[in-house]
């Protein structure tokens, strides 16, 4: 007899439904987890796997030594390769294009660089404003190579000891 | 007399509630549904196919991207199939780290399934809720493998890299003090202490989304008694994970055949009574709730126990960058596994793990080439979504969108 009143009771005060805009309420008033992209942004590993880049060695000349492996890495063929030898007697790229589009980032020409030049930046927000532009240059790669090498080789000090 | 014909509707494959790319075809006797044909492939990268030309490490990537909702338990079951034919052992370590990403996948993937599952059943806030407990796991993922989804983690031999003992932390720049402070509280050790303070709060998230839904009227009358499954149908059907256990039998991989260290976990195995869409509910919740005690098990073990993450085995594992750029043999070892990758012995494997929708097998033939001679990957939605006709004959339109939330469907592994 007791159980049916208080099913009766419950039923008819909408008990349940009150009990869940309690929660409603409570997190109404909790401190807020949103953030306010892009003025503030979530943390980011060092490990991150964003945009690629080319790095270089302090004295200015690039790591890369077109010894192809990222290329033969790549699970979607989207790495590019022309090499040649340069007046100074070593063996450099002509040509070091990554598709974009075709990229899975899956950080393994990272893996498979033995000079550390190809690398998975911390960037993750690109665009391209207009068709081809998805394929990035040798170039490119390098610009953006120098222009985040802080970064890059800080990420890449901190995780080193795990690799 | 007018002839009266039953309507044939479309539903999807760009509907909402459709979960990704299904093709229903309903035929409708006014809202009754007659008959539910489902239409798969539109989602079809021909992923069994791809893995055939390509060495078994690349592949690795492609398995998150098949159910792209419990990405490192696809990777497992690979891994698992390759070291099955390798005949390789895995440092106890990396069998560890690699049931707690399990189980954290297992977390990730029923929290976008109840979130998911709620709001196409017309509860919007448990999804906000949910997806705030999921960013806390994809940093975790963020902090181990450097990507929020697809992972590539796993290697066969162990794992790639070993986890953190730092958590990265919200920039001081953008915050005020306070705030900062209380953002990156839980952030201040590594990435094992951030998993064990998730652990402390999620099963009190747990409790809110359970106020939100188990007792709600509306939830209670869009669940209870649809889509009833009996056990003995749902043997029938080839049900396996929460589809099966909704249905009252406690069949689960993790416990009939252990791997990796499952054996040494303590968790129970929640089941169903009624096998209704409101009991396989019930049993993901209580499994969210195990799966974050195995996650504080693993935790504690791996705290005090360093150690090996990948086998050391130079004709399978790429040895450690620090020996490479130093060693000839070693540099020789990486080139070659690098572009040729490593050949398997001839023979089949199978591998199958208990993945969050259920059973996730692969099967893999090698004829002693450095690719697989082909591989099958039992994907369990497939069979799910077979029996959406059976679940389906007799209910509401309205009751479809609750079968396919029900059956966690991804079409990612369905279609692959």
């Amino acid at each position: 007899m007791l159980k049916h009143l208080k099913h009766w009771l419950k039923s008819f005060s909408l008990w349940e439904l009150l009990k869940g805009m309690s929660v409603t309420l409570r997190y109404f008033f909790a401190p807020k987890v949103t953030i306010q992209y892009p003025e503030q942004k979530t943390p980011k590993s060092p490990r991150f796997r964003g945009l690629h880049a080319l790095r270089r060695y302090e004295n200015g000349e690039e790591r890369c030594i077109a010894c192809k492996l990222c290329e033969a890495v790549c699970p979607a063929l989207a790495i590019t390769i022309d090499s040649e030898e340069r007046e100074d007697g070593t063996r450099r790229t002509t040509r070091y294009d990554i598709d974009l589009f075709k990229c899975v980032y899956c950080g393994l020409c990272e893996e498979a660089c033995p000079v550390d030049s190809i690398v998975l930046t911390r960037i993750d927000d690109f665009f391209m404003d207009k068709r081809g532009d998805q394929v990035i240059t040798k170039q490119e790669l390098l610009t953006l190579g120098d222009k985040y090498e802080t970064q890059i080789a800080s990420d890449r000090a901190e995780d080193a000891k795990y690799r | 007399m007018p002839h009266i014909r039953n309507y044939t509707m479309n539903f999807g494959p760009q509907h909402p509630a459709a979960h990704g790319v299904l093709r229903l075809v309903l035929e409708l006797d006014g809202e009754t549904v007659m008959r539910a044909d489902p239409h798969v492939g539109l989602l079809h990268r021909a992923t069994e196919k791809l893995a055939e030309t390509k060495p078994f490490n690349q592949n690795i990537g492609y398995m998150d991207r098949l159910d792209y909702v419990s990405m490192m338990c696809n990777e497992h079951a690979y891994v698992r199939a390759i070291e099955q034919l390798l005949n390789m052992d895995v440092p106890i370590r990396a069998q560890y780290i690699r049931v707690m990403f399990d189980e954290i996948t297992r977390i990730l993937n029923h929290l976008l399934w109840l979130g998911a599952h709620a709001i196409d059943v017309g509860a919007m806030s448990v999804l906000l809720y949910t997806f705030r407990e999921r960013e806390d796991l994809l940093d975790c993922y963020e902090a181990a493998s450097g990507a929020r989804m697809h992972a590539n983690y796993y290697r066969p031999g162990g794992v790639y890299r070993d986890l953190p003992d730092n958590m990265p932390q919200y920039s001081a720049a953008q915050w005020p003090k306070k705030e900062l402070a209380r953002r990156n509280a839980n952030r201040q050790g590594s990435l094992l202490d951030f998993i064990w303070d998730f652990t402390e709060r999620f099963p009190k998230c747990v409790d809110d989304y359970e106020t939100l839904l188990t007792d709600n009227r509306i939830w209670k009358q869009r669940t209870v008694g649809i889509g009833v499954v009996t056990l003995e149908r749902a043997l029938q059907l080839g049900f396996t994970g929460p589809m099966l256990r909704g249905s009252g039998l406690a069949w689960d991989l993790r416990k009939k055949q252990p791997y990796a260290v499952y054996d040494r976990m303590d968790f129970g195995i929640p089941i169903g009574k009624e096998g209704d869409c409101y009991d396989r509910y019930l049993v993901r919740v209580e499994e969210m709730r195990q799966s974050n005690a195995i996650i504080r098990q693993c935790v504690t073990w791996l705290r005090n126990n360093p150690g090996p993450v990948i086998a050391d085995d130079y004709k399978v594992v790429p040895p450690k960058r620090e020996v490479m750029k130093k060693d000839m043999e070693a540099l020789i070892h990486h080139f070659k596994l690098f572009t040729e990758g490593y050949c398997v012995p001839m023979g089949e494997a199978y591998a199958a793990v208990e993945h969050p929708k259920g059973e996730f097998g692969i099967y893999l033939v090698s004829d002693g080439a450095n690719k697989p001679y082909r591989m099958k990957i039992r994907a369990a939605g497939f069979a799910h979504l077979a029996a959406m006709d059976e679940m389906s004959r007799g209910h509401m339109l309205a009751d479809v969108v609750t079968l396919i939330g029900t059956q966690d469907i991804v079409f990612g592994e369905i279609d692959r």
